[in-house]
């Protein structure tokens, strides 16, 4: 589809988001809490935070939650019946406020939960998802969207992406059916496009290394101490792997309610000790040095010469949440 | 089949055998007959057989796809899953979700000599291979079987080794470790390693499978080597941890592969592309 | 903090340490803990109000453990824990050299465990009067009230553990969350998953956390978890003392004392 684009006015996109609500769609979208800014349900416009380089949470709980329910059955001494969760209906959501980068993140993550063995689960909830980001007029060092094939004005994985123009206005571009289908419900808030251009208004992300460069580096450098040197300071908690977009790892537990239950599918992190640890004891990745080289690879190396795109979107979450403070720059541009 | 990959086929056990000490197979039959008319598999597959309500445990299928309307899965009991699938009876329900991975690439290896090496707990993986090709015996060539374990208790399908000693087509070479014979052991006693230096199998026109504990895969594959056999010509499994086996929850990526998806059957050619985290 | 550099190089110099475990700059604004193997690195290391993580986490970790016996640089709250660990038997006098760093970025040294242990006589664990205002704030709602004080407040918790990865209490090599025969507390990040988490913990470190707030710094969601800590902090004093890290003093919760108060005993 050919990307529309509109001018919406400042006051005409709060008439969107209570529009979105009144039609009973379930809204995302950044919450001031604390010291964090969170992807969280909201009711009124005025709940929004929009200042906020990226939220401290990623967006990705909408097709992939923490805590997913993929069945539940009930059991008897004769026999056991499956109730499949994927039979369950999925609301209308909508995640206002995402950026460039978490909605280029989707991309990646779609990939894999799709493959030879689609998960319709995942599947069904993404056909429920809108995602309406907004561009980035400000970064910041931990930012490198650019470095990864990104930017801070770009449509990819987007619905519609509006951009904050001089008059305090918006451009909208809207990108999918999906997005289309959006503006056609709200149609008398989309007016004809501006002529300021986007770039103006966008944040100047530095490239600070070739994603080329650093997919084909690694391929030779798998024994080196720059994995050790880098992990040292790291304490293995799943931190950066959870409030990443594109981090998709999981466990598979059951929960026993009597003589019924449930099978769900919780967040994993292969930066925790007993990811791959074999049951005679074996752990192939038996160091902190070992997973740590393991997450770059995987996102800068492996990632991309399977399905053409970096496991990685540049959005810093990582690096600004890690309690250790340790930066996957630092680690890409020392290789 | 569902189309919720999560969700398991329901089986019933229909059998189960104590092949040693806190091993067993399990007969497993569908309990949906469409499931089983409409299922089938290929040597060196796996699945993930659980108990609702405890979790997934990841074995091979150690039955043959020659034969129809039932799998048969073999396990040690060692943790959480296992345990409680060793405490079910014949007749409880077990969930199967599967066929997984790639498969032994048998059809290339008509006309060949075959030798299979196998230590320990890792003949199912093994028997499925034998049994599909010994099922389609006229294919092959010489048919070795090497395989070795602890001590005589712990051998596994002592009922089948007898039936393979017995054929004609076949040479059956099995041994213990040194201690674990007993006064009438009339096989070799030995390390596998050792005992494959011992019957120096050609390596001409000839495939190896070898499965076995990740020391005596290390052991054996320089005495193979020193024999002839080319990486291409050596397969073998990988047995990693696994929980989704269909490649995301991202537990047995290892390099650009993923065991599940990739494997566990690799030559060791593709091994060695491998980087050392298996 | 030129004399703490000093003493840190020569420390390596002379081989009496192989690595020196020290606050150094990070990303942004922020510091990061660095690991100096090398007498001319010494210069990296830094000290001011932006180091908070306690670094006394790295000394039960497996990576540091093999770099040989280190020097660690350790500003109050890591002096406590140092004191903990010994108490605890992770660590003794001839496993470490600790360079103490006053409020003010002067070194102290000591010369044993036991006079870091005097040293912190001087500088006991009080709670800071803000907390103590939100403590008895909560505990004087009614159950019902607290209970969802703490489900809203535990609702953005995703099991990271980063809250057990930071605190240098935490060092059991399989954690109760990692036992599944049987499974004690559940992996999932619901509700009740997180509650109990969260309960445990504060339980498990009842009588011996330190009150360094590493805890609420790690965690990426600015949850208030520490509150848990704190609370039972004074919990444990109110009903076996004053307590501080001690070598010859058992944990209150791990000993018993005919004097102990049992009010807890109706």
């Amino acid at each position: 589809m050919q990307t529309e684009k509109y001018l919406i006015r400042k006051t005409s996109l709060e008439k969107l988001f209570n529009n979105l609500i009144g039609n009973g769609k379930t809204v995302y979208a950044p919450k001031a809490k604390g010291k964090v800014t969170l992807f969280e349900k909201v009711q009124a416009f005025s709940e929004i935070n929009d200042d906020y380089i990226v939220t401290t949470n990623s967006a990705k709980s909408v097709v992939f939650p923490r805590v997913e329910k993929v069945f539940s059955y009930k059991k008897t001494k004769e026999k056991t019946v499956i109730i499949d969760a994927a039979n369950d209906v999925f609301p209308d959501v909508v995640v206002w406020g995402t950026r460039p980068c978490d909605a280029a993140a989707f991309i990646p993550l779609t990939d894999t939960f799709n493959g030879d063995f689609p998960d319709v689960i995942y599947n069904k909830r993404l056909e429920k998802v809108y995602l309406l980001s907004f561009s980035c007029s400000k970064c910041d060092e931990y930012c490198f969207c650019t470095s990864v094939n990104g930017g801070p004005g770009n449509t990819a994985g987007s619905d519609i992406l509006f951009t904050k123009l001089s008059t305090g206005d918006y451009l909208a571009e809207v990108v999918t059916e999906k997005g289309k289908l959006l503006v056609s419900e709200n149609s008398t808030l989309f007016e004809t496009a501006p002529d300021e251009s986007k770039e103006q208004n966008l944040a100047n992300v530095k490239v600070v290394f070739s994603k080329d460069e650093i997919q084909s580096k690694l391929k030779s450098i798998f024994e080196n101490p720059v994995w050790d040197e880098k992990s040292r300071a790291c304490l293995g908690c799943g931190s950066c792997v959870f409030v990443c977009p594109v981090c998709s790892c999981f466990d598979l537990q059951d929960e026993v309610h009597g003589s019924n239950g449930t099978r769900l599918r919780c967040w994993d992190s292969c930066g925790f000790g007993l990811f791959t640890l074999h049951t005679s004891g074996h752990n192939p990745r038996a160091t902190q040095g070992a997973r740590w080289r393991q997450r770059i690879m995987h996102k800068f190396l492996y990632m991309p010469d399977k399905i053409k795109v970096a496991g990685c979107v540049g959005c810093g979450r990582c690096s600004r949440s890690c309690p250790a403070n340790i930066n996957i720059l630092d680690t890409v541009t020392s290789l | 089949m569902n189309s919720n990959i999560y969700v398991p086929y329901l089986m019933r056990i229909e059998k189960i055998t104590q092949e040693a000490p806190g091993v067993k197979t399990f007969r497993l039959k569908f309990e949906n007959e469409q499931e089983a008319e409409d299922f089938g598999f290929k040597a060196g597959q796996f699945g993930e057989y659980s108990i609702a309500g405890v979790g997934e445990s990841t074995f091979c299928i150690a039955s043959s796809p020659t034969r129809k309307g039932y799998i048969e899965c073999t396990f040690r009991q060692t943790g959480k899953v296992t345990s409680a699938l060793a405490s079910a009876e014949e007749g409880d329900v077990v969930g199967f979700r599967g066929p997984y991975g790639n498969t032994f690439p048998i059809d290339d290896w008509k006309g060949k000599n075959l030798l299979f090496i196998a230590g320990g707990i890792a003949l199912p993986p093994m028997r499925c291979v034998i049994w599909n090709c010994l099922d389609l015996r006229e294919n092959f060539k010489d048919f070795t079987i090497i395989y070795g374990a602890k001590s005589v208790e712990d051998l596994v399908y002592k009922h089948e080794l007898k039936e393979w000693d017995e054929r004609p087509d076949v040479k059956l070479v099995t041994t213990v470790d040194p201690g674990g014979q007993t006064s009438d052991w009339k096989g070799e006693i030995g390390f596998v390693p050792s005992v494959v230096e011992k019957v120096a199998p050609n390596a001409e026109n000839t495939i190896a499978i070898v499965c076995g504990p990740p020391i005596m895969i290390k052991f054996t594959l320089p005495v193979l080597e020193k024999l002839g056999f080319t990486d291409e010509n050596i397969f073998t499994t990988l047995e990693n941890r696994m929980k989704c086996g269909f490649g995301k929850c991202g537990r047995c990526n290892v390099g650009e592969k993923y065991v599940c998806l990739d494997g566990p059957v690799f030559t060791n050619a593709q091994l060695k592309e491998l980087p050392a985290e298996y | 903090m030129n004399e703490l550099i000093k003493k840190a190089a020569s420390l390596l110099e002379s081989g009496a340490v192989k690595v020196v475990i020290g606050y150094g700059k990070g990303s942004t604004d922020r510091t990061q803990a660095i690991f100096i193997t090398k007498v001319e690195d010494c210069n990296q290391l830094i000290f001011d109000s932006r180091c908070i993580q306690n670094l006394a986490v790295y000394l039960t970790k497996a990576e540091i453990k093999r770099m040989g016996k280190p020097a660690i640089m350790a500003p109050l709250p890591v002096l406590r824990s140092i004191v903990q660990l010994a108490a605890e038997n992770q660590l003794s006098d001839e496993s470490l050299v600790v360079l103490g760093v006053s409020p003010e970025s002067n070194l102290v040294e000591f010369e044993s465990l036991a006079a870091i242990e005097s040293y912190l006589q001087e500088h006991k664990i009080e709670i800071d009067e803000k907390y103590r205002k939100i403590i008895e704030e909560i505990k004087s709602k009614p159950v019902s009230e607290r209970f969802q004080y703490w489900v809203k407040e535990l609702e953005p918790c995703f099991k990271c553990y980063a809250c057990r990865a930071a605190c240098p209490l935490c060092y059991c090599t399989r954690c109760t969350v990692e036992s599944n025969q049987p499974q004690w507390i559940p992996v999932a990040s619901h509700q009740l998953g997180n509650l109990e988490w969260h309960v445990m913990r504060a339980m498990h470190l009842a009588g011996r956390c330190t009150d360094c707030e590493a805890c609420y710094h790690a965690c990426p969601m600015g949850i208030p978890l520490h509150l848990l800590n704190k609370s039972l902090l004074q919990d444990v004093e109110e009903n076996f003392g004053s307590y501080g890290p001690s070598l010859n003093k058992a944990n209150s919760l791990s000993s018993f004392n005919p004097d102990d108060k049992e009010s807890f005993i109706r």
